[in-house]
């Protein structure tokens, strides 16, 4: 291996004493209850863990209060309609509480300290996303307390989860409860493909990059195109269950397997969603433990990324037993049997490390849960190619086989490698290590209890046992089988209990943990502190602690990038995204109670809807919204000129255009929202196929006529140019521009014009939007249009104020930006939308 | 390996680990597509395990192994090798062995007699529709005959919510979808009683939905047909009477059709020949007269949020005449 060092370090020692003062003052956390307002990763990121922590332990108590009924026939320990609620709670928190939310926060936690970034670009976001997970995951947890639960399963499925079939409140808390904990995951994962793509240290190419972080670059671009249908899926449902437009509802066009298809187009890259980061882990943990870099480094990045792709193009295998054509279920059972491979060439790569260490592996207790995984989740794969083989999928799907297939997958998969990550990982926010001693029953008796508790269920399913039933029969031989289970279960929770004995005794939170007690070679386990780095180094490989010596002094020294904090506040160095040469100089923003009370606002919105208390709610909207005003008006700093970062460099420290991080994050917001529309699209050509006798003009009243959708249509370009304009107008610094301000504030005034008039248009035809499924679409594109709108027309409002304080110019235009190409990517989403419901038809008819 | 020895060991398996009664099991199976798919099951299974502990003993030798064998497990050949080569292969050979039985089952030939069977599920129930040759159409419930060597297509539907039609020993499950008749053919191989549940998650009682498919000689299921197209038998004895007299008085019959008589309710299942069905309320009760009893009395206890309401406003000793008037129609 050639290594290339700098030719000589970037900063020269010995430091002044007053930049380690500075960064200890700026990035100090703060004290008491403002530690709500905190933001550094490492704060927050931990908090975020001991949140997912506590929905696992929650709904793992869930899961024994159903071991302990199923434990024997006919048992009546708890009620058929408490059951009901139990498994959709406890399915519901694994998926949306824990899982989902543990690994983006090992993300928040673990990048920015692997990147050497000082924190993620994006400081408050992740806070709001945190406290708004953490309000609402609360609360719609409590509902279990007050037989207020839903209960139509995790998966939602109508007419099941229709008003006529589940009246009461118990639906909308899982629909407006989790719905808005999923915005809260796209808000993460915005962040996190920012801060990977953007905030590596200088030198780490993409092919430098820890496996870890390209696991969570896959994970987070995954989020974005698959969280979004399951957004829309809600939406459809909650407006149904509202409203009365018929989506799902099969008598007036719907179509419940609509439902189906969305929510496993998301369901099923959930799966590898929650799977590819504990991977990453994973290939963390091997090399450590076995002292030697990674072997097919190149192979499992192509692997993960296989697996995303490949994880899109299976979800029908969820619905084999749905009726649906035979040449369906052949591709969809190939592509399930093809997403096998990368998994397996991840395995094989792990065991080649394993092998290539010079001496054998340490069989510390991380080692220990990753030899778990393996076990586990080799086995839990295998029963997967299995159930992707249809034939059997029509004997197995909805049975124990499953529940014991998508235990082995996800327990094994990832909550293994978290265990492994608790226990790897710990030096980094605590003083003290975890116990070896106490790490070696925990593993103990969660793997045997694992087992115990999931192997049995594999029969138990071909016995013929379902899912999801409250009791059972004794005379159908599940009884000893079904005891075996319960017996594993409580084991396995023994296990967790003597993991949280070991963080009550062992856990303390803050910097000055042992350095290195592994012996790693990645950046994380550099000297850190609230800062993260004292300064950031110039990284020249994959495993630079062990190939750059003397580093982690260097770095403590202060004589590699940035040691100081140059422009008086939080910052971190942005490089390019693939050599990552260094840009600029991100400032970031610290402690505030904005994200908070934007995140406290946002849940109690949401959570208040589903109890029907509109008026307060809306209220709580509002000061949600002015609470994310404030927020970006602090954020929105004024450049600082040129700083230097050492080794020659003087960056500037502010970006616009492309170069910016904020317009990184915003063309991630399109492709969020455009995966919506898509999925929207989708569901309208979708549910023609199976009515198309609803469609106008022949089952509806006819299409508004032409001037309607054209009308609109103009006015969105018009928009559009009128916002390019004002871009031209911006004033210079310090300047007001009327021209620039008028322009803008007819372009959002144009936007709203064009939503309204397509509503206008349809309503002067008379369509009912609760009449059929085709009204329902048709008004449903508006919808969304509005949506997307309403979020622009709030952008340009806070453009304008930003003129209007001379704080928007030609220069400091990032706000104008922002707000431009929302509108643009508007405008072309209505656009399409005015085709799709005004020419479709046409088409047709 | 051949079928034979296959069958043995399923059968050994089954008896060593499904304990007793296999009525639900897949395990044992008595129809053409569930022995398919049964065989395949354990194709998989053994190949799995084979391939399972060629990765644990691999996994082990890449830790325990001596320094030459470990660094001959160390390049990227053994990625590639068993990573990617190997799948490829062995899951080529699966997929096209899957569609084969898939394939199997569906050019079949229908039943000649020209009988129609139709199944719609309802919470928590199964309403079970036969159409003769002549095209009469009568109602029975929670219980499906068959002949036994005919491939028999069952016309599934739903009348609420999803329901999923499943008999392990017959065939694998199908779906119940609001606005679409799937059809699912079962061969049942044997004579015999076989239990089936609903495997679709459909709210409150979904754990209580079960039934009964009964596979008659051709011959025995045309003798059955006959009699139960009839209506209910007649009323024999004084206190059936008083039964018969208590069923339309308290209005029973708003829900329920007992044909032959004034009632032709067809919300609930249809009565006629209920004393004859092997099970009562959906496989939760044995068809006793004081199962009936219970039922009536009860029955939200039993089956908690089922439609029927719980009449308590019989006397005990109403109550067993009614009792014994369900038990009898058989």
């Amino acid at each position: 291996m050639t290594q290339q060092y700098p030719a000589e370090l970037p900063n020269k020692g010995p430091r002044p004493k007053e930049e380690l003062e500075d960064l200890e003052r700026i990035w100090a956390t703060p004290k008491g209850f403002k530690l709500l307002t905190a933001v550094n990763n490492t704060v927050v990121g931990t908090i975020y863990i001991g949140a997912a922590f506590l929905f696992f332990v929650l709904a793992g108590i869930l899961a024994l209060v159903m071991r302990t009924q199923l434990a024997v026939p006919d048992n009546n320990f708890v009620s058929q309609d408490l059951y009901n609620q139990l498994f959709t709670v406890h399915g519901t928190t694994m998926m949306f509480l824990f899982a989902v939310p543990a690994v983006e926060a090992l993300g928040v936690m673990l990048l920015p300290q692997m990147l050497a970034a000082r924190d993620l670009p994006f400081p408050r976001l992740s806070a709001f996303a945190i406290w708004a997970y953490i309000i609402g995951g609360l609360v719609f947890f409590s509902t279990i307390l007050y037989d207020l639960a839903p209960k139509g399963g995790w998966f939602m499925y109508p007419p099941l989860t229709l008003t006529e079939y589940s009246p009461g409140d118990n639906a909308d808390f899982w629909l407006l409860g989790i719905g808005f904990i999923e915005i809260s995951a796209i808000a993460g994962a915005i962040e996190i493909i920012v801060g990977v793509l953007r905030t590596r240290p200088p030198g780490m190419t993409l092919a430098r990059m820890p496996i870890f972080a390209w696991a969570m670059l896959i994970f987070a671009t995954m989020i974005v195109f698959a969280f979004p249908a399951v957004i829309l899926a809600t939406m459809l449902l909650e407006l149904e269950r509202a409203f009365g437009w018929h989506f799902f509802n099969a008598t007036y066009g719907g179509d419940a397997l609509l439902w189906q298809h969305l929510f496993w187009f998301f369901g099923h890259p959930e799966v590898y969603i929650i799977f590819l980061p504990a991977a990453g882990l994973v290939s963390m943990i091997i090399p450590t433990m076995a002292q030697t870099p990674l072997v097919g480094y190149r192979l499992i990045v192509v692997a993960l990324i296989a697996t995303g792709f490949f994880s899109f193009g299976l979800w029908v295998h969820h619905m084999f037993t749905t009726g649906i054509p035979g040449l369906s279920l052949a591709f969809f059972s190939a592509a399930s049997m093809a997403v096998a491979i990368p998994s397996g060439i991840q395995v094989f790569s792990w065991i080649a490390t394993l092998a290539a260490g010079k001496t054998r592996i340490r069989m510390t207790v991380p080692s220990l849960f990753i030899m778990g995984f393996l076990f586990i989740f080799v086995l839990g794969g295998l029963t997967g190619v299995m159930v992707a083989a249809v034939p059997f999928d029509f004997q197995a799907h909805d049975t124990y086989f499953i529940v014991a297939h998508l235990h082995y997958v996800v327990v094994g998969g990832m909550v293994f490698p978290l265990f492994a990550t608790f226990y790897f990982w710990v030096p980094l926010v605590s003083r003290k290590m975890l116990s070896e001693r106490l790490g070696r029953w925990a593993f103990w008796l969660m793997f045997i209890g694992f087992n115990t508790a999931f192997f049995p269920m594999h029969i138990t399913g071909l016995a013929g046992m379902p899912r999801r039933v409250w009791t059972y029969p004794g005379y159908l031989g599940w009884d000893l089988l079904n005891l075996i289970s319960t017996i594993g279960a409580f084991t396995m929770a023994a296990g967790v209990l003597v993991f949280i004995i070991d963080l009550v005794r062992n856990f303390r939170f803050g910097p000055g943990g042992p350095e290195n007690p592994w012996n790693a070679g990645t950046l994380e386990f550099l000297p850190n502190d609230v800062y993260s780095t004292r300064s950031i180094p110039h990284v020249t490989s994959r495993e630079p602690l062990w190939d750059q010596p003397n580093l982690a002094q260097q770095v403590r020294e202060g004589l590699h990038y940035l040691p100081n904090a140059p422009t008086g506040g939080r910052e971190t160095i942005i490089t390019s995204v693939i050599e990552a040469k260094p840009q600029y100089v991100i400032q970031m923003p610290g402690p505030s109670w904005t994200q908070f009370a934007a995140a406290a606002f946002t849940a109690a919105c949401f959570l208040l809807l589903t109890v029907k208390a509109v008026a307060v709610a809306l209220t709580c909207g509002v000061l949600a919204i002015v609470s994310c005003i404030l927020w970006a008006w602090q954020l929105d700093r004024p450049d600082q000129g040129e700083v230097d970062i050492g080794g020659g460099i003087r960056l500037p420290t502010y970006m616009t255009g492309s170069l910016s991080h904020s317009w990184w994050a915003m063309v991630i917001l399109m492709l969020v929202a455009a995966s919506l529309y898509i999925s929207y699209i989708f569901s309208y050509l979708y549910l023609w196929t199976v009515s198309p006798e609803i469609w106008a003009p022949g089952g509806s009243p006819a299409l508004p006529p032409l001037t309607y959708p054209l009308g609109s249509a103009l006015l969105l370009i018009c928009g559009s140019v009128l916002v390019h304009w004002a871009k031209k107008r911006l004033p210079a610094a310090g300047r007001l521009s009327l021209s620039a301000l008028a322009l803008l504030v007819l372009a959002a005034a144009l936007l709203a014009g064009a939503v309204g008039l397509e509503v206008l248009g349809h309503l002067q035809t008379g369509l009912d939007p609760s009449a059929n499924a085709y009204s329902a679409m048709v008004y449903m594109a508006s919808v969304l249009t509005g949506q997307a709108a309403f979020a622009v027309i709030i952008l340009c409002a806070f453009a304008c104020g930003g003129l209007v304080a001379r704080r928007l110019d030609r220069k400091r235009c990032v706000t104008f930006d922002n707000a431009a190409l929302l509108y643009w990517y508007t405008a072309a989403q209505g656009l399409c939308g005015l085709v799709l419901i005004h020419g479709f038809p046409r088409l047709i008819g | 390996m051949s079928k034979g020895l296959l069958r043995t060991i399923a059968g050994a398996g089954l008896v060593l680990l499904a304990g007793c009664n296999p009525q639900q099991s897949a395990f044992a199976p008595a129809g053409v597509e569930a022995e398919r798919i049964n065989v395949l099951f354990w194709v998989m299974t053994i190949a799995g395990g084979l391939i399972f502990a060629g990765v644990i003993v691999l996994c082990v030798l890449a830790i325990y192994a001596g320094d030459t064998l470990r660094s001959r497990l160390s390049g990227e050949r053994l990625i590639t090798g068993a990573g990617i080569v190997f799948p490829i292969v062995v899951l080529s050979v699966l997929l096209v062995y899957g569609f084969v039985v898939l394939r199997a089952g569906a050019g079949a030939p229908p039943s000649d007699d020209g009988i129609r069977f139709a199944i719609s599920g309802e919470q928590w129930w199964w309403r079970v529709t036969y159409f003769d040759a002549d095209g009469n159409r009568f109602e029975s419930a929670n219980e499906l005959h068959i002949p036994v060597g005919r491939s028999v297509r069952l016309e599934l539907t739903t009348a609420d919510v999803l329901h999923s039609f499943w008999v392990p020993r017959l065939a694998g499950k199908l779906d119940m979808i609001p606005g679409r008749t799937n059809v699912l053919t079962v061969t049942a191989t044997e004579e015999g009683i076989s239990r089936g549940q609903c495997a679709e998650y459909c709210g409150g009682a979904h754990a209580l939905m079960a039934f009964y498919v009964v596979a008659q000689a051709p011959e025995d299921f045309k003798a059955w047909l006959a009699k139960e197209s009839g209506p209910a038998v007649k009323i024999e004895g004084e206190h059936a009477a008083h039964g018969a007299q208590l069923f339309l008085d308290a209005g029973c019959g708003a829900c329920h059709t007992i044909r032959g008589t004034p009632a032709h309710g067809v919300i609930g299942p249809d009565l006629t020949h209920v004393g004859s069905r092997f099970s009562l309320a959906a496989g939760v009760l044995p068809n006793t007269a004081e199962a009936f009893a219970r039922w009536v009395a009860n029955n939200q206890h039993i089956k908690p949020e089922n439609k029927m309401p719980p009449y308590n406003i019989f006397t005990r000793s109403e109550l067993a005449d009614l009792a014994l008037y369900l038990e009898s129609l058989k």
